[in-house]
């Protein structure tokens, strides 16, 4: 239970004064409360410093180590004090916690020593206020990162490899973490070193090399050596497709490999080689096979495997991809504003260069990241002004943008982080609150169910008894007196189900025991029966299973009910006979499997209930009590 | 250059507002009440002088202002009935303690309420519970009066009951009281009648002393 509750439950007792009149049954017993009434003073010795509370500070929370009984294992009997051997700073914080009801998380303290003094005194780190919990979330995060981290570093270096492994969890284990084996170092130290002969080749072939004898103009290096530098490529694309094929051989999952990035990457720096191979000398597709030579530099993407900061900007770039879009849009704004301006300001004029809106963009562009090449300039006044607001403009629009992305990107980022965070920490953190609400309402049905056992076996009632606080049983012994109140019981989610939707009748063993219930009750119009036969109850076929739930309660209790609709007919009929509470009981007939109870209809269920599904529905008045054998029952009864 | 100081100047404003709100709140939190002498209290009511010390530790320690206002009191009875939904039952409790009328609950009306609970006569603990039922004051208990009490009562016990709870469990269970209590049929309950029926109901007196021992 939370915070300082404990302190409350006395008044919430007494309001239960407020429930008596109404109460349908008798009021159960209070628990007998033997511990001392008065309030003493607790010494709690930590390392030798001395703290005192009041037992009732430490009571207020039951389901830590000092509220509850285990702090008299570290009871000293000589000194009459409870001794710990832990820090007593931290001791300051938790025992604040009982004063106060809140957990504040001390700032320069190391975050693990907080956690593990946490869990020593039973505390869970969730109550911690709102003020310390993002502190307390981020230095949590921070740390289970950096460990993260270094175990990872350490797996990634010299973790053995697990046995058993086959040939093919080898090879990619070293292609993946090259530093395992040597012949994985060597095969990429060796792709490394192709790749960037493969990059220089293709940077050297436009160089321009001395001509041939014979020949005046200046020949790219390409063209002169073309052997030599054909021979070099064809050396490069082989060893990349080796790479590709080994790599698409030992991947675990195929599909995914081909579609990730790298193999992509891989897969465009060697097609164009393998394109050119296959296509004729034409001339035409030529132009097109010269297009295709650019992909090679490609090539140098797949440095990005051998560099951790060209991954790094990747995805960075990747992950502030809307903010440059923002910046992008922005400028296409103020382009197309001004290229129009421009376009417009300086039509008349002879020899303009500004010959349409889109020769302007250049103009435009040019101007406002401050290049200034001067192939294009204005020649009128408007023009010049315009100009200059552009130029202006320019360093505004983006150097604006700039810093506000920047910042931007930073405060997104990471509030994106938190929100994602707080969001899923909500989630688990209201699923946690649900839980703890539903371990308090499942400790409430399990008192009523050691209850029960308890009243046939008195020896397991005493040690359930004992391993409950006082509170407890006081907090139990309230829920209990709401039950009598309204004469209906707690149950948990399950059962609850169980009841609306199930289709079979349990019902008593002796049935002779259930008629005379039944029978009793039709002259008791406060006994539980005519209510609990204003129910919808169903039969079922002979090879239904006998079910008899909830051993401990009554008959009735055994019928379940069963959710069904009631063709419109015979609901209003049923409604012409409102009031009559009696059981029919006399025209009972049981056969082997069937119940069949009629009961009579009083009130209309006002709550539309799901139809279930039922193979033959047939309604049972309260005049026709007979059994259908070979049908399925609906009884409304109300 | 002007791009940072702009930066900045937007940050800096959104901040302002929620500065100001946050002082007023603060302002409002600080009133502060101081209940009556340990001495009065003993006179007024029948705890011991001990009794009133463990009492007023414990409520002060959940209210350090000094008055638990009704937001408050629903969260904390809410507590004690995880299973429903406790709010509207809080709300009459909250002004059957607050006898003042005043909208918070001060330390001196929970003690006295506390001490008719627990340790006053059974005629002063049947009108108290007359009190609570009689939600407008009037000296009568109607049954739209009674059907709104009971329907709180069954809203703290939740879903999830066994039997299944219908919807007109309230009103039989209302209807099954005013058969009990009004005595005359007039439809209405007045104090005497109730004390009356509660009195012959063996049940009802054997209950009440149960929650004597409660501090």
């Amino acid at each position: 239970m939370a915070a300082g509750v404990a302190t409350w439950l006395p008044f919430a007792r007494a309001a239960a004064v407020g429930w008596l009149p109404l109460a349908k049954k008798t009021m159960p017993k209070p628990p007998v409360d033997n511990s001392s009434r008065s309030d003493e003073i607790l010494y709690v010795n930590v390392s030798g410093v001395r703290f005192q509370t009041w037992k009732n500070t430490l009571d207020r929370y039951p389901d830590t180590l000092l509220g509850s009984s285990e702090k008299e294992f570290f009871y000293n009997e000589d000194t009459q004090e409870y001794f710990f051997d832990r820090d007593p700073e931290m001791f300051r914080h938790i025992l604040n916690f009982y004063r106060t009801g809140r957990l504040h998380y001390p700032r320069h303290e190391c975050i693990q020593a907080f956690d593990e003094e946490l869990a020593f005194f039973g505390i869970v780190p969730e109550i911690i206020g709102d003020c310390c919990m993002e502190e307390y979330r981020d230095r949590k995060k921070e740390n289970q990162e950096r460990l993260a981290e270094d175990t990872e570093a350490n797996e990634a270096s010299d973790a053995p490899l697990p046995p058993h492994s086959t040939s093919r969890e080898r090879l990619w284990r070293a292609f993946e973490n090259p530093h395992t084996s040597t012949m994985a170092l060597v095969f990429y130290y060796v792709t490394g070193f192709f790749i960037a002969v493969s990059v220089i080749a293709n940077v050297v072939e436009t160089v321009p090399c001395r001509p041939p004898k014979g020949s005046v103009k200046d020949l790219p290096c390409g063209e002169k050596y073309q052997l030599a530098f054909f021979c070099m490529d064809t050396a490069c694309v082989l060893i990349f497709t080796f790479e590709y094929l080994m790599r698409l051989f030992a991947a675990p999952s195929r599909c995914k490999f081909m579609r990730s990035v790298m193999s992509v990457i891989d897969v465009v720096a060697i097609m164009p080689y393998y394109i050119g191979l296959v296509m004729p000398e034409n001339e035409d597709v030529s132009g097109a096979f010269v297009t295709l030579r650019v992909f090679r530099v490609f090539r140098i993407f797949k440095f990005s495997r051998h560099s951790q900061g060209l991954r790094i900007l990747g995805y960075t770039l990747k992950s502030c991809a809307s903010e440059l879009g923002f910046l992008l849009f922005s400028l296409t704004m103020a382009i197309i504003i001004f290229a129009t301006v421009m376009f417009y300001a300086e039509k008349g004029t002879k020899g303009s260069t500004f010959t349409s809106i889109p020769a302007s963009f250049w103009y435009t562009i040019v101007t406002m990241t401050t290049l200034g090449y001067g192939d294009m300039v204005p020649n009128t006044i408007a023009g010049k002004i315009f100009g200059s607001i552009c130029s202006l403009s320019g360093v505004l629009v983006i150097a604006l943008p700039v810093p506000v992305i920047v910042s931007n990107f930073s405060r997104i980022y990471h509030q994106n982080q938190r929100a994602d965070k707080m969001r899923a920490q909500q989630k688990v953190r209201l699923a946690r609150i649900r839980m703890a609400k539903k371990g308090t309402a499942n400790a409430f049905l399990q008192y009523k169910e050691g209850r029960a056992i308890g009243a046939r076996d008195s020896d397991s009632t005493a040690l359930c008894v004992k391993n409950r606080s006082a509170f407890e049983h006081q907090h139990n012994h309230l829920l209990h007196c709401l039950e009598k109140t309204t004469n209906h019981e707690f149950t948990d989610e399950l059962t609850y189900s169980e009841l609306c939707m199930t289709e079979s009748v349990g019902f008593r063993t002796s049935r002779s025991t259930s008629l005379s219930s039944q029978q009793g009750a039709q002259n008791n119009s406060t006994g539980c029966c005519p209510r609990r036969a204003r129910r919808r109850a169903a039969m079922r076929l002979a090879n239904s299973t006998v079910s008899v739930s909830r051993g401990s309660v009554q008959e009735l209790d055994t019928l379940h009910i069963k959710t069904t609709s009631i063709p419109p007919q015979t609901r209003s009929s049923l409604n012409a006979e409102p009031g009559d509470l009696k059981l029919n009981c006399g025209e009972q007939d049981f056969t082997a499997a069937i119940i069949s109870i009629p009961t009579p209809p009083a009130n209309t269920p006002d709550e539309s209930l799901p139809p279930s599904p039922a193979p033959i529905p047939g309604i049972l008045r309260n005049t026709r009590a007979t059994a259908y054998t070979h049908e399925t029952v609906k009884i409304s009864s109300l | 250059m002007g791009a940072v100081v702009g930066t900045l100047t937007m940050q800096t404003k959104q901040r302002r507002p929620s500065r100001d709100k946050a002082d007023d709140d603060l302002e409002m939190t600080m009133v502060c009440h101081r209940p009556e002498g340990l001495d009065q209290l003993e006179a007024q009511t029948n705890f011991s002088k001990r009794e009133l010390q463990v009492l007023y530790r414990g409520f002060k320690n959940e209210c350090p202002s000094g008055v638990v206002n009704e937001d408050t009191f629903k969260q904390i009875y809410s507590q004690f009935f995880p299973h429903g939904d406790a709010s509207t039952y809080a709300h009459y409790l909250f002004n059957a303690f607050d006898t003042g009328h005043t909208g918070s609950i001060k330390f001196e009306d929970f003690v006295t309420a506390l001490s008719i609970l627990l340790r006053g006569s059974v005629t002063e603990k049947l009108q108290w519970t007359f009190n609570l039922y009689d939600i407008n004051r009037d000296g009568y208990i109607n049954k739209e009066e009674m059907t709104d009490i009971v329907r709180a009562i069954y809203d703290m016990m939740g879903k999830y009951t066994y039997p299944v709870l219908k919807t007109d469990a309230p009103k039989q269970h209302v209807d099954a009281f005013f058969q009990k209590m009004d005595k005359n049929r007039d439809g209405v309950v007045t104090l005497d009648e109730f004390i009356l029926s509660c009195q012959e109901d063996e049940n009802i007196m054997r209950s009440l002393q149960l929650f004597e021992n409660v501090i």
